[in-house]
């Protein structure tokens, strides 16, 4: 029994620390999101790193490593809240390397792995409008059909009209398109690593909300003290804490569970991807309330965080959504379910 | 990351289920008394089998064994609904003490006793005027030739009318800033300076005493970890207190939730969005606590000793069986509110929960200032 990080797990989440600090400051962000695009040479050295082909297979020129290591790069790259196609190239991949037949695995993941050609993947639920994350400049889009499939579709066979969300740090489109290559497998697992994925991207937003709420409560003084010397400031930080190491120590369960207990995925997927909804929503409200005034304004930081907090929380279900699911895995017994 | 047992430790947990399938001594008497005679039953059965110090180095009548295995070991004995050991503290507060602060001479005396529970341990440190604030208390002993007296009241002390010592702390110095003129005591019970009278509490119940010391006596030798190092010999006892209870706590919750669902689907209930919604949020509630506690646990087998993780697991846990008492008395109705129904014991039991063993206020000043280094306001 080890709840820790091993060397190499540890050494992959201080190097994307680093790099992203690096590369990706928060004035990067916020110039990629005042111009909805992204920094090109970013994804260039993401890929030379190797970080897209983090979990597929060295057959495929990925790393062969697990989802866990997928999971601590979301989460680092939550952290930075760093503009990428990372999320959407890397479900595109798990989808792919799960109901994808040979033939359509030697095809496109080589190109998920090396970034170089990447794919691009729906992130809605089933039952909300259809959005797909970074089609643009995408080699090719994982398209779902019907209840547990999906299709590949390339993009000279898709029209993609671009939609603006909140979150201006991800593309995101509506994406039109007939027929397609489907693929013969079902996606339910791969689409609970994905949300394992977009659970660790929001224990990272948690965890950099809670850091700028902090340093903050120590610098700000009003009533001649810092403001994090009143419990009414403190304690809020304290539940800020609690949230995000809650969400974490169920993303890095499901992480672990899809690469060593694959039968708990399902609930462990579940649970992360609520509580980390959830809890990155209201971390990054308290930390806003922290802040007061100057967290609402443009020029502070805390708003990129925020909007990828509640556009992800959204993303591949709701937390109301997986609850709904956690329910029927934990034995309680419906006669009609509820509508998810 | 390896969140399975290894062999060793799949070793253990199966010699724990084997000794509980032969040794569980069923359900307990409803009786206050007789439910303590049980327990205290019990624990001389936990010893002659050495699970009673199981957490107690080998060389005091212990087990030694490892966080992991203490995580296992309490895990298993709430899956099955094992009562806990008449001598609860002092087998989690009193013993761990004299092994860390005590005499060769006192280790001598109080250990056997302890693991045996010939001689029943309480805890005196919470008075009427210092609850959280406990460096301030005002039990006060004086030197008399060879000895103490403690004169001063005691409040929120389980099995005062039952045991044998009592781990006071009480003033020796009122000169000195409140946290330095502290000495902790083991005082005996058995004294007529010394009064016991029984705290009703709202579930109806005296789980709890107050007790008055009129002059009560202490010799020399029982003192621990020397005069005016109180504070620092009681912190010890309560990050014993808090330490690796997360892991059994959570064991206890996810039985008491499995058996609420099992409830909500025997009366047809599973349908209701609502309560689909609360089921969930306290299965992740379960889960999260159970494995924050397990990462707490790598982090203490490999630094050593225990961290502030402890006071979110005491906050979580608090949370949660609030939650689940109150769905399961919003779940079954009326019939959950009436005196005696077990439900309505536990839904009223768990409002302690929040304040006993440090209030949550307490665990959120300890978690802002020491694990988010936020300033103190005293």
């Amino acid at each position: 029994m080890d709840f820790g990080f091993n060397d190499e797990q540890r050494a992959i989440k201080e190097t994307a620390r680093e790099m992203l600090a690096k590369r990706s400051p928060m004035s990067k962000v916020r110039e990629a999101a005042e111009s909805r695009s992204y920094d090109d040479a970013l994804w260039s050295e993401i890929s030379e790193l190797g970080w897209p082909g983090i979990a597929i297979a060295e057959e495929h020129g990925g790393q062969g490593l697990g989802l866990m290591e997928l999971t601590i790069l979301c989460e680092e790259l939550g952290y930075a809240c760093a503009p990428t196609p990372f999320l959407s190239n890397a479900v595109a991949g798990l989808i792919v390397a799960q109901a994808g037949s040979d033939e359509q695995q030697d095809r496109w993941l080589p190109g998920v792995a090396s970034g170089e050609a990447r794919g691009a993947s729906e992130l809605t639920a089933p039952e909300e409008e259809s959005l797909v994350a970074d089609a643009e400049g995408a080699a090719f889009l994982v398209l779902s059909e019907g209840d547990e499939g999906a299709r590949i579709v390339e993009p000279g066979a898709a029209e993609a009209e671009p939609v603006e969300l909140i979150d201006a740090t991800r593309a995101f489109a509506r994406v039109s398109a007939e027929d397609g290559d489907p693929l013969p497998g079902g996606v339910e697992e791969a689409i609970d690593r994905a949300l394992v994925a977009l659970a660790a991207e929001l224990v990272g937003v948690s965890q950099r909300a809670l850091e700028m709420a902090v340093d903050y409560a120590k610098e700000r003084e009003q009533f001649e003290r810092p403001i994090g010397a009143y419990q009414a400031v403190s304690h809020r930080c304290a539940g800020m804490l609690y949230e995000t190491e809650e969400a974490r120590s169920l993303t890095y369960y499901a992480g672990w569970c899809a690469d060593a207990e694959p039968e708990s995925l399902a609930m462990a997927s579940s649970m992360a991807k609520a509580r980390a909804s959830d809890a990155a929503w209201r971390v990054t409200a308290d930390a806003l309330q922290v802040l007061g005034g100057i967290g609402f304004t443009w020029e502070h930081d805390l708003q990129f965080l925020l909007k990828r907090a509640k556009v992800d929380g959204r993303l591949l279900g709701d937390a109301r959504r997986h609850r709904e699911r956690v329910a029927s895995l934990a034995g309680l017994h419906a006669e009609q379910p509820a509508a998810v | 990351m390896d969140l399975t047992l290894n062999q060793e430790e799949q070793a253990f947990q199966d010699e724990v289920r084997a000794w509980l399938e032969e040794n569980h001594p069923g359900p307990e008497p409803e009786s206050e008394q007789g439910k303590f005679e049980f327990r205290r039953e019990w624990q001389r059965k936990l010893h002659e089998a050495g699970w009673a110090g199981i957490s107690w180095p080998k060389e005091y009548g212990g087990r030694g064994a490892t966080l992991i295995e203490q995580a296992i070991f309490s895990g298993e004995m709430a899956r099955t609904k094992a009562p806990s050991p008449a001598n609860v503290l002092g087998l989690v507060m009193g013993g761990p003490v004299v092994i860390a602060h005590g005499t060769e001479e006192q280790k001598e005396r109080f250990l056997e006793p302890i693991l045996s529970a010939e001689e029943i341990w309480c805890q005196g440190f919470s008075e009427p005027e210092s609850g959280s604030d406990l460096a301030s208390l005002k039990t006060k002993a004086v030197k008399e030739n060879g000895g103490w007296r403690a004169t001063g009241q005691k409040v929120w002390t389980t099995y005062a009318h039952e045991a044998k010592w009592c781990m006071l702390v009480a003033r020796t110095d009122s000169d000195v800033p409140k946290h330095k003129g502290l000495t902790y005591f083991i005082c005996d019970m058995e004294q007529d300076e010394i009064e016991v009278r029984p705290l009703r509490q709202i579930t109806g119940e005296a789980e709890f005493n107050e007790i008055f010391l009129e002059g009560a006596y202490i010799p020399d030798e029982n003192l621990i970890g020397g005069e005016g190092n109180g504070w620092n010999v009681a912190i010890t006892t309560l990050m014993h207190e808090r330490a690796g209870l997360g892991a059994a706590s959570a064991i206890q919750v996810r039985r008491d939730l499995d058996e609420l669902i099992a409830l909500i689907n025997e009366r047809g209930l599973g349908d209701d969005p609502v309560i689909r919604q609360r089921i969930a949020e306290l299965k992740m509630g379960v889960e999260a606590l159970r494995l924050g506690s397990l990462r707490a646990l790598t982090q203490q087998m490999k630094v050593g000793i225990p961290g502030p993780e402890g006071s979110v697991a005491k906050w979580e846990w608090a949370n949660l069986n609030q939650a689940l008492t109150e769905l399961a008395v919003d779940v079954l109705g009326p019939e959950a509110l009436q005196p005696g129904s077990e439900w309505a014991y536990r839904f009223l039991r768990a409002r302690a929960n929040s304040i006993e063993g440090g209030t949550t206020e307490v665990m959120k000043n300890i978690i802002a200032e020491r694990v988010l280094g936020l300033p103190r306001l005293r």
